[in-house]
């Protein structure tokens, strides 16, 4: 190698290295300042109860209001987006052709829709809630959240789907399978690990935001019992304690961002495992 | 020697957005033979064969025209059932694909969609399709294992099992050992062997000797055309046509 190319090869190399360190570096100090902060305010008060009478100005209470509400309103909404996220995705590449003009139109639509701002899903939720005449709600947040993350749950299903060999569909098919017939009792089974993360992404995208249930969800200190009742979500109370003026209750929106990280954190590690099980069948 | 045929195909022609990947194809495929259909890469083999079961319209832009006859039947006009006509062939492609699934669920999977429920008879067609296949001493104690656990050569043979589980009259294979190594190729020719008594089988082969094992009868197929068919030994010892000639010398491959 001449000296040139070997510069050229170092160079690159750092360049690589660097930009590792950089984003590893970041999530690190992500994590580190979220626990720095939060720690000091986590206590079990803070997930096994509700806000009191004075909460955000710093008396007693916890968030518990605003897991259960987030954990409910998007885990409903997971539910519902895989009901159109799966079909959809399963539709594109089974009965139409893959890499028809229709199912790149479908991808291009669904890509677009991945782009635009959660804040614009919960202004057009609110207007479809105004139109239906429902007030800020469990199931107000659940309709912007689910058509939040239907977008990124289809596309991550159909990655997966469109990676199924042609041959394992041939030889469905050829047992005499119809394609409903090989697309849920063969593709769904083969795509397992990747709709298994697909709907994890979704999902932690979906409890993440706070712009689709701002208006769509409202706020409320109790649990929501019913779809009509207004739920707490953690993005929401995460944002409504650090604008308060009393440094405590800004500690305890890290101890909130703790604990929403750490439900991210094992749904990962729950995703992974479930993947890894799911391998075991699958011939690439 | 005078065979009745099973499958037979009137002007078949295939094009590919536009280009013509088989032309004008009439041939007769006899009963319960292995018919070889032989001829150099991209020459239309595979085509051919996925023709047969109706397979090739799952591809993007192909156009099909002429007439497919099984048993008489054209499998192409809109009132035969799809599932059917496919369920009349077991497939053999050119890397298994088990499907992702245990063993016994591989074999238990065809009869199960076509209506087969009781434990005691999908037990028993397990058995005897994986017996037929010369597979099952081998897994008869790790039926529930998943079936991507098993060699290359297994995996063959348990997709060969897995199709004669759906009872088919006509077995499809496309260069079906092409990836498995010189033991596994062997097993499964010999299966083919066996097998011929009660099936016709159609194998798609670029490898002459292997045509020249197995085949009663021979399709020479270059360039999208039919060149010439016959008995296996008409073909390779006394061929009408200079083209197959200088294939079958290895003038051209």
């Amino acid at each position: 190698m001449t000296s040139r190319k070997k510069i050229e090869e170092l160079f690159f190399k750092c360049l690589m290295v660097l930009s590792l360190l950089a984003v590893m570096g970041s999530l690190v100090l992500i994590i580190g300042t979220v626990i720095y902060k939060g720690a000091g305010s986590m206590s079990l008060d803070m997930i096994t109860s509700t806000p009191e009478g004075g909460y955000y100005l710093g008396k007693k209470g916890g968030i518990l209001n605003a897991i259960a509400g987030s954990l409910i309103l998007t885990g409903i909404a997971t539910v519902a987006a895989i009901a159109l996220a799966l079909p959809l995705a399963l539709y594109i590449n089974l009965y139409r052709a893959r890499r028809s003009r229709f199912a790149e139109m479908v991808r291009l639509s669904m890509d677009f829709l991945w782009g635009i701002p959660s804040i614009v899903y919960g202004a057009f939720g609110f207007s479809v809630m105004i139109f239906l005449g429902i007030r800020a709600s469990l199931l107000g947040g659940i309709i912007a959240v689910t058509l939040l993350i239907i977008p990124i749950m289809a596309r991550a299903i159909d990655e997966a789907v469109s990676l199924v060999p042609r041959e394992l569909l041939d030889s469905s098919y050829s047992l005499g399978a119809t394609r409903f017939e090989a697309a849920f009792k063969i593709v769904v089974r083969q795509c397992l690990p990747g709709i298994v993360s697909a709907v994890l992404i979704a999902f932690g995208r979906g409890i993440g935001d706070a712009a689709s249930v701002l208006f769509t969800a409202g706020f409320s200190d109790r649990i929501p019992l019913s779809l009509s009742e207004p739920a707490a979500t953690l993005p929401l109370a995460i944002f409504f304690q650090l604008g308060t003026p009393f440094p405590e209750v800004r500690d305890r929106a890290y101890a909130s961002a703790l604990i929403l990280t750490v439900i991210i954190l094992a749904l990962s590690i729950t995703a992974r495992v479930l993947a890894s099980r799911f391998n075991r069948h699958i011939i690439k | 020697m005078k065979e009745t045929s099973h499958l037979r195909t009137e002007n078949l022609t295939v094009s590919y957005g536009g280009a013509e990947a088989l032309k004008n194809i009439n041939v007769e495929i006899p009963e319960k033979q292995i018919t070889a259909i032989i001829g150099p890469s991209g020459c239309g083999k595979s085509t051919l064969l996925k023709s047969f079961n109706r397979l090739l319209e799952e591809n993007d832009g192909v156009k099909i025209s002429g007439r497919v006859l099984v048993d008489g039947a054209d499998i192409y006009s809109d009132s035969e059932d799809i599932t059917c006509i496919r369920k009349k062939m077991g497939l053999l492609s050119q890397r298994p694909y088990p499907l992702p699934m245990s063993i016994y669920d591989n074999i238990a999977f065809g009869p199960r969609i076509h209506g087969m429920k009781k434990k005691a008879g999908l037990d028993r067609l397990v058995e005897k399709y994986l017996s037929l296949a010369g597979l099952w001493d081998e897994v008869k104690d790790r039926l529930n294992e998943p079936a991507s656990r098993l060699s290359i050569g297994q995996q063959q043979r348990l997709c060969l099992a897995r199709g004669l589980a759906v009872e088919p009259e006509i077995i499809l294979a496309d260069e079906p050992t092409s990836a498995l190594d010189p033991k596994s190729s062997q097993k499964i020719e010999e299966e083919f062997k066996k097998l011929k008594s009660d099936y016709t089988i159609i194998i798609v082969t670029h490898i002459l000797r292997q045509a020249r094992r197995l085949a009663d009868y021979v399709l020479f197929i270059y360039l999208g055309e039919l060149i010439e068919h016959g008995p296996s030994r008409q073909i390779f010892e006394s061929p009408r046509e200079q083209v197959t000639r200088e294939y079958i010398q290895g003038v051209i491959s």
